[in-house]
């Protein structure tokens, strides 16, 4: 007897076996339904969850680095004490550096500063107020969405002019037009020559629309004489990151004149960190995720298992006519096999359905959608569990001896 | 060469810690084209004999030799292609699939030996015809009388052209007049060239045959052969050997 035919049969068979004993078949594949749904949602809601972050987090440029006094993940309070005592960066470094580095396309100082920002009458609160040059355009590829960027004769020549973010813009100006209007900050006027692009939020911390941008010079004057700058630095291409870091690195090591053996005493800071962090947590929280639904289906195998215990029990005496007239133990193995496969398979297809529908509820939330590679797995951890579960009856069953399973009514 | 030829076959089984004899060192021939009766009451060993006949067990010791081949120590997946190919099973129960028609009932022998679905169909749909259900294919066994039962298993002991036809009280559960007619369609398969043993308890079932093999305390207590009644040959119309061609 071919596989194929045995296989048809089967089918065949288990239909026959599901329709007959209706409720319990629709028990048993709830148990399956309800660990596939988990196990699927969990799915979705981890990929989702990736995709929002990494969605989030591409604002930042995959090819730039960010060299401040900080490394952005301290590993010890020894290593923070050790950072708290580096020298801040100067501008006069950043210019050397900016003069002597052939792999970056862009490189440009970063202060920033908290501050109330007012228009006539009316102040916003807690404005985050950045101090860069016209390369930042290129670094941070922020757009303006009206007016223009800060040109390289402004950020040299620190005119008295700013960018603002798309949410300093409506609280401000509410319907006016800001492009040509006057700002105060700290008593400094600037006038508005820009409005930012939308953005949105930066990990769900900081606002990215909340910002000021003037150039550095002007910053200056207003705010401190020496900032904590950083520098944002692009790289040329995105396939030499490694070499650009390299470079980077030793440029600012010249620069800050260190002597060979000594360590850093700046840290290269780059996108990848957070999205190396990110997947060890992101990790961590959807083994234990999968772990935890994986037990919801577990426990819907061992239903499985013990329907097909009671399934072989009361179709003994089929079992022995089976045999009688050729069936091997193959053919009956397989003949239960297949009838747990179905009841997983019917399980696994409605509860994609359901987690299908849940989907949408997840998306209140998350950016999520059921993806193809999730359906695959749903369907094949279904069809796993029914021939894990049912392996063991379906043994059972094939090894009886046909006289004693004849003799059972 | 024998059909099937038992030398010396015992079997033994044991009960907890006692070990019940069921065959006691049985000697038995049987030629293809005979229509054979095994009886014997109840306890006697009649059904153990069956059913090593039938290759659904094996014998402790001894060889049993069934169309030239050794079936005595085969293991279970061997018997059951031996069962399949040269053996007919009819029972006294019936033992249909209750949840499929008459046709797949049938064609299920067929199914495990492999045959091709539109073969297959074929040749169920014959064997129906041969018992005279031509008009009862799609009915599941509950919407048939005890004698069609039957004869859907008849049928499907015919199906795959066994060297056998087994059949274990196949009239026990029907009235009297069906049972007669079970008992005329077995007469007309012998007719026709098939092999036939019954196992039965009634004279007048075991009469129909041509040879009777009583059993008793797991030993052959007689072998006798009949003259027919009715002046019948007792050889069957066609030659032995030959199968039955449909």
């Amino acid at each position: 007897m071919t596989f194929g035919n045995e296989l048809k049969e089967g089918v065949f068979i288990s239909w026959g076996a599901l329709r007959a004993n209706k409720l319990r078949s629709a028990l048993t594949t709830l148990g399956i339904v309800i660990g596939v749904v988990t196990v699927t949602l969990m799915g979705t809601a981890i990929e989702g969850l990736n995709r929002a972050f990494l969605k989030n987090i591409s604002t930042m440029g995959a090819d730039v680095f960010f060299v401040m006094r900080w490394s952005w993940f301290n590993h010890s309070y020894a290593d923070w004490l050790k950072m708290r005592k580096r020298q801040p960066l100067t501008l006069a470094q950043i210019k050397a550096v900016e003069s002597q580095l052939t792999l970056a396309r862009a490189v440009t100082p970063v202060a920033d500063y908290r501050a109330p920002i007012k228009y006539r009458n009316r102040t916003s609160n807690g404005v985050s107020v950045w101090g860069t040059t016209d390369q930042f355009m290129v670094t941070s590829g922020v757009t303006v969405s009206s007016g223009r960027f800060l040109s390289a004769e402004e950020a040299d020549g620190g005119r008295p002019v700013c960018v603002i973010g798309a949410d300093v813009a409506t609280n401000l100006f509410q319907l006016e037009n800001p492009i040509g209007k006057t700002v105060r900050l700290n008593q400094t006027a600037l006038e508005v020559i820009g409005i930012l692009e939308k953005q949105g939020n930066f990990l769900g911390e900081f606002n990215l629309d909340n910002r000021v941008i003037l150039p550095l010079r002007q910053f200056m004057s207003t705010f401190s004489r020496y900032p904590d700058l950083r520098i944002e630095v692009k790289a040329l291409s995105s396939a030499q990151m490694d070499e650009a870091r390299e470079e980077l690195r030793g440029v600012l090591r010249k620069v800050r004149r260190l002597a060979p053996g000594e360590p850093d005493d700046f840290s290269i800071n780059q996108q990848e960190m957070i999205i190396e962090r990110f997947n060890r947590v992101a990790g961590t929280i959807a083994a234990v995720g999968l772990f935890i639904t994986g037990l919801a289906l577990f426990v819907g195998g061992i239903g499985i298992m013990n329907i097909m215990f009671v399934s072989v029990a009361e179709r003994t005496h089929e079992i022995g006519i089976r045999k009688a007239i050729g069936a091997k133990r193959r053919t009956i193995l397989i003949q239960f096999l297949t009838e747990a496969a179905s009841i997983c398979l019917f399980g696994g297809l409605l509860a994609l359905g359901i987690a299908y529908g849940l989907t949408f509820a997840v998306q209140k939330f998350l950016p999520a959608t059921m993806s193809l590679t999730v359906v695959a797995i749903a369907l094949l951890v279904s069809i796993f569990t029914g021939v894990a579960s049912g392996f063991f009856p379906a043994w059972r069953a094939a090894r009886m001896d046909p006289v004693e399973a004849l003799r059972k009514e | 060469m024998s059909l099937i030829r038992l030398q010396n076959i015992s079997r033994r089984y044991e009960m907890g810690s006692e070990i019940i004899h069921a065959l006691r060192d049985v000697s038995l021939e049987i030629q293809r084209g005979e229509y054979v009766a095994i009886m014997g009451p109840s306890g006697s060993g009649k059904s153990t004999l069956m059913n090593v006949i039938g290759c659904l067990d094996t014998p402790t010791s001894g060889e049993y030799i069934l169309n030239g081949i050794s079936v005595s120590d085969m293991d279970d997946d061997e018997l059951a292609e031996i069962r399949n190919r040269e053996i007919g099973f009819v029972f006294q129960t019936f033992n249909l699939l209750a949840r499929s028609n008459a046709l797949h009932n049938v064609e299920l022998p067929l199914i495990y030996a492999g045959v091709p679905s539109e073969e297959r169909r074929e040749a169920a749909l014959q064997a129906l015809r041969q018992v005279g259900l031509s008009d009862r294919v799609s009915h599941k066994p509950n919407e048939l009388s005890g004698g069609q039962r039957q004869r859907v298993a008849v049928a499907r002991a015919l199906v795959t052209r066994p060297s056998i036809i087994l059949a274990d009280e196949p009239t026990g559960n029907l009235d009297s007049k069906t049972g007669a007619e079970i008992m005329d369609l077995f007469d007309a398969l012998w007719r026709r060239g098939n092999t036939i043993i019954l196992v039965t308890h009634e004279e007048t079932i075991a009469k129909r045959s041509r040879r009777i093999v009583r059993i008793l305390d797991g030993l052959i207590a007689s072998d006798e052969s009949l003259e027919s009644g009715n002046g019948e040959a007792l050889t069957p119309v066609l030659p032995a050997g030959r199968r039955l061609e449909f």
